[in-house]
Parts: structure tokens; C-alpha cells; sequence
């Protein structure tokens, strides 16, 4: 970035600071502390507005950056930079922030310890997205973790302990296999050693390299998106987390993989990522229809909502690897959509738990009539995810398919099988909650949606609704930055003897 | 023929002879005054102070003395500054957690500073009978300060196994240097003194080889003892569990630095050309050490055995280091070390204080809802943890980093998704006292500990030094590369 505010390393260090900063706050105010935190995330999101304003959509490459020496001698430096991919990521991070602290005001107990690691968790993210540096990338992925096992660990519901340990150790299994593959990378990179990711992108590697090597990215991103038959940490880890941890655990942990797959793994690795095209689209499609499947049948609203999680990102990574810039379009959009609509079901879920300290659908029914406002606010939200047009759901959705069809015809038809499925498990718990007549009488007393709870969902009932009726500007922003990625996963080669390259099959189809 | 004598120049070996100088200072002052006090600490702490003082920049530039029995090198240099820093901290933390039982406190100086002699003169030991002079050097001191505490009968018993099976590996290291020089005709390593044994390895590459590979391995046997490597771990949970938490950091930190600086200058320095040779069974051992240790760990419901475990696990990354056998695997394993040094010692400071008057207090279950009751403290050990487990931000991380990326340099990409793997395991106990510390319930009261002044101070230093080499790494990591001996040949 040439001269101007330094918007993009603000926002990533405005947390931390605030994080700081709420040490300081005496722990036995517990309202003093919301207030700080809340100051803090918006904060944060104000000045991220910045950060959009200054976002050129003309421009594919990275933008808004900063690039300083670290420890020089080992080639790691600060680099950060964001294009139209990590753009939202960043957005809808700082725009969930605030949020979240809303939706934690029933946390009392050890609050200040929980807004700090909820601070921390915010810097850890927002740098993910941005880090263009692999030893950065790799330090704030990993700090993700630390305050997200304790948020699950000491504030989550009864198997909170089980749920904590379970996402660390799948998580760092995986990550410790892609930390291989970046010392291999490391290595490899043209002249001097180095982890920055400009300079890696144009390393050789012979595709025997590539494949191993991919794997290794693949076997951390994959876990974290997760990815059939790795998800089985996130049933558990949503559901006992507290409901701001699954907020941001749907919302944008999650995306870290599918982030992970297109800001490295097809990039750095396109042939490999070419040769493995078929095998992570049928795990895609696996996802897809067995997240959907595992959900209609689940008895707990949480864990319908985690696995349906499984399904959708399912479509995102299936839109990834397509091979058209319409799939990739929409799956990173999907990726937005995806945190708006499940952070949101999550929030209305934890707002029925604050209320009746159940999650279970059968202690519930007949609800739409004690409180109708949440009743119609959890059937947009559900609609919005299970893709009906004129919600943000649907164009990610419809672009995935759309680009699927272009480039893997037929790929498309279990792939629609999942929005049936979606269909079916959404609308089926939305009728046995909120349907019928009042069948139990502790039911009958619970109030509506409060203030606050108001105020933390309508933003997002606001974005669902203008994501679905003008997706423009979203698109535009993304486009560019996709397009790059398609072409490296169709076209690009790092082969040692370019010679060797197969393109890929798939048309690199042109945006209607 | 008329015998030579070499000359001597004793600045090769200031900092040992100060600290054996105020060893035994201490020991006469505490027999004619008959009484402890604050002077005890005091002249210890000035001993190591000025052995440190004399290490730096002793080596530049590089020399050897004692007909090339002693190296003068920025290898030696950076680690006895290092290996006096563990010292200290050693000594700060006694005088709060041991020394207040009634021990005799002057004799546990002593034993520390002489201890801390023999690892020094380990790292500076530049022929093979120097190496085994140093070995018992800081091997006995030990074995009496892990049987410290007379009134134990665990104590006692640590002490004995430690005995008994370091002086069954002295057996091996002895048996070692008599095949290497049979097979090279020198004890001295090189590249100092007239005739050693990297020049008989240059003019007969292939003269004697299956008794120098005998010899070699027979050294690495006797040097696998000291730093706890599988499977010559066994005595390490008995004796860590045994002896006074402050002596225990002391030897994961110390003797552990001092066998791995042996094993870099024995086999990446001088037995570098027959790497092909020796590679295989080290790497036998790392893969062995890295999943024993974190495997067995994950079943210890003792604190300090968990952490004997992990002390295990932890040998076997520094041996990918080793492993390497390169610029970066040195300079790489000198980080590892200190920063491992470093974070035990904090740790083991931190189980001092909450393990109680007679150290009794180090279950697993004793550490329950530490954080409520002791948030400072259970805070700092959490930073050890997460820095042992390798989580970034915390030295522990950046250690694993360089010697991983050292062990890839030279190809061994399997050997470090193996110690991936192990790692991945390892974070499951360490996860687990963070589950006990934070999420549990305490039975019955839970004591808070108040502990004295110097005692925080270690854990603060630790703590600090933990924090901080895990972001401005840079400068550390530089005085480890600049005092690998590749450079200095």
C-alpha cells in the first residue's frame, strides 16, 4: 500500500489491543466489560468499513497490504494484502464480531477471561485472511485455536470438555501436516529460502512433490472445513460451544479451510490439485448429501444446524473445484452467505436456549404463537439457507450449480439432491418448533425477542435480504480474484518441464 | 623419545575453573561460619555471573588448548552462557522451594555450580576423554542432587536407579572411545592438535570402518543415556519424579543441553564425512524417542512423570536436528535447547512452588481449579505448555520450527512428518492439564500459593523469555548460527 491509513494491519491489531485494553477493566463489572467489548468489535468494524471503501474491484491482485522485515535471515516477514477472495472473509468477520459479544451477554461468569479470548479470536482471524506470509499465515492459524478451545472448553454446554479437546487435537493434527509441507515449500521456493507467498507461487515442484505436498495443505484445510469423513470434531464442537463460539466457529473458522484450499492448495500445487479434482468433489458431494441426511434426523436444534454446516460447505468446495469461474463465484460467496444465515440460526438457537435452557426440538412446538417475531425472523433465516431465491442463499447456491453444470454436468444432480434434503430437514424443524399448538406449559410464558437480540440479528436479516435481491457489488468484488484461481487450477503449471502439463478438461467458462 | 608437554593456557577453561573456585569457596565460608543466610545465594549467583561473564565472546576467535583437548569456539561460548543461565535460575529457585526444608544449602550450591562446570566443559570438551571427564563431571554432582532430599525414600531411590544406569552408560562411553581409537589412533576431535580424529578420517576414509561405526554408535549409546532417549529412557520418569522439582528442571535443562552439545560436536562436527553411517541409527532413535515419549505421556497422572515424558518426546525432536547435520540443524538444535531449557525450567519452577513444603502436591488431580485459586501461576504454566506443545507465539513453536525445517533441508521429510504426528499426540497431555487446571472442580480446598519473591521471579523470567522468543526470535536464533562450528572450520 502506498501511503494512506493503514486500514487492513489496523483491524487486524485493534483487537488485540482492545484485548489489552480489557485487562485492564475490573473483572467484577461485568457490564463495564460487555460495553469495552462491544466498543472494541465495532470499532474494529468501522474501521473495516475503510477497508472496503478503499477495495479497488477493478484490481485481482492483493491490495491494501503493508510488507516489513521480520526475521530477515529466514526469509519471514509482516506481509499482508487482501484481494476479492480474503475481502469478505475480513467483512463478514468484523461485521459478526460485534455481534457475537451481543449474543455472549448471558455469559457472567469469568466474562473478562471470555472477551479477551473472544478479542484474541477476532485478530487471529481477520490475520488468517490477510497473512501473505506462510510463517504469519501459519502463526495466526494456529492462535486461532487456543482461544477457541477454551471459549468451547470453559464456557460450553455439558460435554464442553470432550468438544474442546476433540477440535484442538483434529485440528492440530492437520495443521502440523501442512506445517511439513510449508518447511518442504520453504526449501523449495526459487532462490533464497523464504515463506513469502508471492515469491512461492512461482516455485517448480515435480508433480510427485506436488501431490505429497498437496496432501499435506489438504489434510489441515480439509479437517477445518471439514470435509467428509474428517468432520466428526464439528457436530461436537458447535453444539457445545456457547452460542458466540458457534457463531464464529460456522461463520468464519470454517471458511479458514475452504480459504486455506483456494489461497494455497490450488495455487501453489495446480496439477496436483487438477489430478485430485474428481476425489475431493465426490468427498464434496459426500458432504453434501450425507450433512444433509445426518441433520433431518437429528433430535438436538444445534446439531441440526452443525451438520447442515457439513452440507453447505460442502457446496462451497464443490464450487471450488468445478473448474469454472461461475463455481468458484459462488462458493466463495457461499462462504459469506453461509457465516450470514448459520451464524444467524445459531443466535436464534442459543436466543431459544437463553429462554428454556433446552435445544431439544421435541421440549418445543407450537412456539410461533408465544413468540411470533422470532418465529418469523427463524423462518427467514432458514429459508435463506436452504436457498430460496430472492435470499443470499440461493445465488451462491445457484452460481455453484450453474458452474458445476458447465464444467461436470452431471455432478450437478446429487448436488441438487442436497438442497431437497435441505429443504426438508429446515422446514421439518421449523414446523415441529414453531408449528401446532403449544405443547408444553413452560412454553407458554417465554418472551419474545428482546432489544438486544433484535439489534444482533437485524443486521444480518438485513444482509440476507440485500445479498439476495442485489448480489452485484458482492460479485464484482470476488470475480476478478476467482478468475485467477480458476485459471490456475485449469490452465497454470509448475511442472519442472511445462511440457508435462495436462490442462484441465473443464471449459475456464466466461461469466454470463 | 623426550615427552612434550603442551601448553597450557587456562583462559580455555576460565568459566569452569570459576565456578569449582566459588564451589569450593562456598563450602569452606558455610564450614567456618557455621551458619546459612543470604550469603550462600549470593556468592552462587556471583560464581555463574562470572562464568558467564568469561564465556561470552571467549570464543572469537576460535582456538584450542590443551594440545586441541578444549575448544575455544563460538559453539562452546554460547553454550555455557546458557547452560550458567540455567544455572542461576536453578539456584534462585532452590533457595525458595528446596532450601527452605532444612536441606543444607551450601552443599546444594556447591553441587549445582560443579554440575554446571561439567556440562560447560562438556560443551568445550574437544577430546573424547575430556567428553567422559565432563560426563562424570556433572553426572555425579547429579546423581547426589537427585538423592537430595536424604528424607525420601523416593528420592533415594531415583538417585540409586540414576547411579546405576549412568554408570552402565559411562561403561558404554568408555567402550566407545577405546574403538575409536583403535580405529583412528586419536581420542582428540579435531580440527585442533596435532593428530585427531577428523585428519584419520580425511587420510583413510575407509581405514577401520566397522570399528569406528562400533565405536561411534557405542558413544551415541552413552550420550543417549544423558539426554534421555528411547531406549535408554528408562531411568528418566523414576528420577525426574524422584528428586527435588528444582534439581529436576535443572536436568532437563541442563544435562540435556550438555549430552545434545557432546552428540552436535562428536557427530555433525567430527564425524561429519561417516554421516551415512551413524544417520540411521539416529534417526532409529528420534522416531523411537519422539512417539515413545509422547505416547507414554499421555497416560501419566504425576505431573513431573508427564513431564519426564514429554522431556523424552522433546530429545527425540532435538535429534532431528541433529539429524540434519547441517548449518541450520546446529544452530537449530542450540535454539531448541535453550528455549526448551528455558520453558522447563519455568515449568518445573511452577510445579516447585504448588507442589508444597514436601513436594507431594504433583498429581494431576492436585492441580485441579488452579486457575481460580492461583490465576498468575496457572497463566505462566499454561504458557509453558502451549510453548512445550509447540503452539506459535511461544519459543516452544519456533524451536520445533528450525530443527524441523534443518531435518527437510537435508531431506528427511518423512522423519518430520513423523515428529508431526508425535507432536500432534504430545498437545493431548499437555491439553490435558489445561483441561485439569481450568475446567475441573477442585475436591477438597485448594491451597493457594503464596510464593516467595525469587520463586515468582523465575517463573516471571521464564515466562518472559518464553513470550518473547517466540516473536523476536531473530536475534537468537543469529547467535546460534553464528556459533555453529561449520562456520568456525
Amino acid at each position: 500500500m502506498t501511503g494512506g491509513f493503514p486500514y487492513l494491519d489496523a483491524i487486524i491489531f485493534l483487537p488485540l489491543i482492545g484485548a489489552v485494553l480489557l485487562a485492564l477493566v475490573p473483572s467484577r463489572d461485568v457490564r463495564l466489560l460487555r460495553l469495552v467489548a462491544l466498543a472494541i468489535t465495532v470499532a474494529t468494524f468501522v474501521v473495516s468499513l475503510g477497508v472496503l471503501a478503499n477495495f479497488d474491484s477493478g484490481e485481482a491482485g492483493f491490495q491494501l497490504g503493508t510488507s516489513a522485515e521480520w526475521i530477515a535471515e529466514w526469509g519471514i516477514g509482516y506481509k499482508t494484502g487482501i484481494d476479492g477472495i480474503s475481502l469478505w472473509l475480513v467483512m463478514l468477520t468484523t461485521f459478526l464480531m460485534p455481534l457475537g459479544v451481543l449474543a455472549s451477554w448471558s455469559i457472567t461468569s469469568r466474562a473478562k477471561t471470555y472477551f479477551i479470548f473472544l478479542l484474541a479470536l477476532e485478530t487471529g482471524m481477520i490475520g488468517v485472511f490477510s497473512a501473505l506470509d506462510l510463517f504469519l499465515f501459519y502463526l495466526f492459524w494456529e492462535v486461532t485455536l487456543v482461544p477457541m478451545y477454551f471459549i468451547i472448553g470453559l464456557w460450553g454446554y455439558e460435554r464442553r470438555i470432550y468438544a474442546a479437546m476433540k477440535f484442538f487435537l483434529y485440528t492440530l493434527a492437520g495443521s502440523l501436516l501442512m506445517l511439513v509441507a510449508i518447511l518442504f515449500m520453504y526449501f523449495a521456493a526459487p532462490g533464497a529460502p523464504t515463506f513469502d507467498y508471492r515469491d512461492l507461487l512461482g516455485t517448480t515442484l515435480s508433480l510427485d512433490a506436488q501431490r505429497l505436498l498437496f496432501l499435506g495443505f489438504f489434510a489441515s484445510f480439509a479437517v477445518k472445513v471439514p470435509l467428509f469423513p474428517v468432520h466428526t470434531w464439528l457436530p461436537d464442537a458447535h453444539t457445545e460451544a456457547p452460542t458466540a463460539g458457534s457463531v464464529m466457529l460456522a461463520a468464519v473458522l470454517l471458511k479458514m479451510g475452504a480459504y486455506g484450499l483456494i489461497r494455497f492448495a490450488i495455487p501453489f500445487f495446480p496439477d496436483a490439485a487438477r489430478e485430485f479434482v474428481p476425489l475431493i468433489m465426490v468427498l464434496a458431494i459426500i458432504g453434501i448429501v450425507y450433512g444433509a441426511a445426518v441433520a433431518t434426523m437429528q433430535r438436538d436444534l444445534k446439531r441440526l444446524v452443525a451438520y447442515s454446516s457439513v452440507a453447505h460447505l460442502g457446496f462451497v468446495v464443490l464450487g471450488f473445484f468445478v473448474g469454472t469461474v461461475q463455481g468458484m463465484s459462488g462458493g466463495i460467496l457461499q462462504m459469506v452467505n453461509h457465516g450470514l444465515s448459520t451464524g444467524a440460526l445459531f443466535m436464534l438457537v442459543g436466543a431459544l436456549y437463553d429462554r428454556r435452557h433446552s435445544r431439544l426440538i421435541a421440549d418445543f412446538g407450537g412456539l410461533g404463537k408465544v413468540v411470533p417475531v422470532l418465529a418469523g425472523v427463524f423462518l427467514l433465516v432458514a429459508l435463506s439457507s436452504l436457498g430460496l431465491p430472492g435470499l443470499n442463499g440461493f445465488v451462491g447456491e445457484f452460481l455453484i450449480l450453474f458452474g458445476t453444470f458447465l464444467g461436470h454436468r452431471w455432478w450437478v444432480l446429487p448436488a441438487a439432491f442436497g438442497i431437497v434434503l435441505a429443504a426438508v430437514y429446515l422446514l421439518w424443524a421449523y414446523q415441529r418448533v414453531f408449528h401446532g399448538e403449544v405443547t408444553s406449559d413452560e412454553n407458554r410464558g417465554l418472551p419474545d425477542l428482546s432489544g438486544r437480540e433484535a439489534l444482533m440479528l437485524a443486521p444480518v436479516v438485513a444482509l440476507i435480504v440485500f445479498i439476495g435481491v442485489y448480489p452485484k457489488p458482492f460479485l464484482e468484488r470476488i470475480e476478478p480474484a476467482a478468475r485467477v484461481v480458476v485459471r490456475q487450477l485449469n490452465d497454470s503449471c509448475v511442472l519442472p518441464d511445462p511440457g508435462d502439463c495436462q490442462p484441465s478438461a473443464a471449459r475456464t467458462a466466461e461469466a454470463p | 623419545m623426550p615427552l612434550q608437554l603442551p601448553a597450557v593456557k587456562l583462559a580455555g577453561i576460565a568459566p569452569e575453573i570459576a565456578l569449582s573456585a566459588t564451589a569450593l569457596v562456598l563450602l569452606l565460608l558455610h564450614a567456618f561460619l557455621r551458619r546459612d543466610g543470604w550469603y550462600l545465594p549470593l556468592l552462587a549467583t556471583f560464581g555463574l555471573g562470572l562464568a558467564m561473564r568469561l564465556a561470552i565472546g571467549a570464543g572469537d576467535p576460535p582456538a584450542s588448548h590443551f594440545a586441541g583437548a578444549i575448544a575455544s569456539d563460538g559453539f562452546a561460548s554460547f553454550c555455557k552462557v546458557a547452560i550458567a543461565t540455567f544455572g542461576l535460575l536453578t539456584v534462585w529457585l532452590a533457595r525458595s522451594t528446596v532450601i527452605r526444608r532444612g536441606l543444607e544449602e551450601a552443599e546444594f550450591y556447591a553441587l549445582v555450580l560443579f554440575a554446571t562446570a561439567g556440562m560447560m566443559l562438556m560443551a568445550a570438551a574437544a577430546d573424547l576423554i575430556v567428553m567422559f571427564l565432563a560426563l562424570e563431571m556433572f553426572s555425579i554432582a547429579l546423581y547426589v542432587l537427585v538423592g537430595f532430599r536424604a528424607e525420601s525414600p523416593a528420592s533415594q531411590e531415583s538417585s540409586m536407579k540414576y547411579f546405576l544406569l549412568g554408570a552402565f552408560s559411562s561403561a558404554f562411553f568408555l567402550l566407545g572411545i577405546a574403538l575409536v581409537y583403535g580405529a583412528t589412533g586419536s581420542t582428540t576431535l579435531g580440527p585442533g592438535g596435532q593428530d585427531n580424529i577428523i585428519e584419520a578420517l580425511n587420510a583413510a576414509p575407509a581405514g577401520g570402518a566397522s570399528l569406528l561405526v562400533l565405536g561411534t554408535a557405542m558413544l551415541i549409546v552413552g550420550l543417549g543415556f544423558k539426554v534421555a532417549a528411547v531406549p535408554f529412557h528408562m531411568w528418566t520418569p523414576d528420577a525426574y519424579q524422584g528428586a527435588a522439582s528444582a534439581v529436576t528442571g535443572f536436568m532437563a535443562a541442563g544435562s540435556k543441553f550438555a549430552g545434545f552439545a557432546a552428540m552436535l560436536r562428536l557427530l555433525d562436527g567430527t564425524l561429519f564425512s561417516i554421516r551415512w553411517d551413524w544417520r540411521p541409527l539416529v534417526v532409529g532413535i528420534a522416531v523411537a524417542t519422539m512417539v515413545v515419549g509422547s505416547v507414554l505421556a499421555v497416560v501419566q497422572e504425576n505431573v513431573k512423570r508427564m513431564l519426564a515424558y514429554s522431556s523424552i518426546a522433546h530429545a527425540g525432536f532435538v535429534l532431528t536436528g541433529i539429524v540434519a547435520a547441517n548449518d541450520r540443524g546446529v544452530a537449530g538444535t542450540l535454539f531448541y535447547l535453550t528455549v526448551y531449557g528455558l520453558t522447563v525450567l519455568g515449568a518445573f519452577a511452577v510445579v516447585a512452588i504448588l507442589a508444597g513444603p514436601d513436594d507431594s502436591r504433583v498429581r494431576l488431580v492436585d492441580y485441579r481449579g488452579l486457575f481460580a485459586a492461583n490465576p498468575l501461576l496457572a497463566g505462566a504454566l499454561t504458557l509453558f505448555l502451549l510453548s512445550l506443545a509447540g503452539v506459535p507465539l511461544t519459543s516452544g513453536f519456533v524451536g520445533k520450527l528450525v530443527v524441523f525445517a534443518a531435518a527437510v533441508e537435508s531431506g528427511y521429510v518423512w522423519l518430520i512428518a513423523v515428529g508431526a504426528v508425535a507432536s500432534a499426540v504430545a498437545a493431548f497431555f499437555y491439553l490435558r492439564v489445561l483441561v485439569v487446571m481450568y475446567m475441573q472442580e477442585p475436591d477438597g480446598d485448594v491451597v493457594r500459593a503464596r510464593p516467595d519473591p525469587l520463586a515468582s521471579g523465575v517463573v516471571a523470567l521464564t515466562a518472559a523469555a518464553t513470550l518473547v522468543l517466540g516473536i523476536f526470535w531473530g536475534p537468537l536464533i543469529r547467535a546460534a548460527e553464528n556459533a555453529t562450528f561449520f562456520a568456525g572450520v
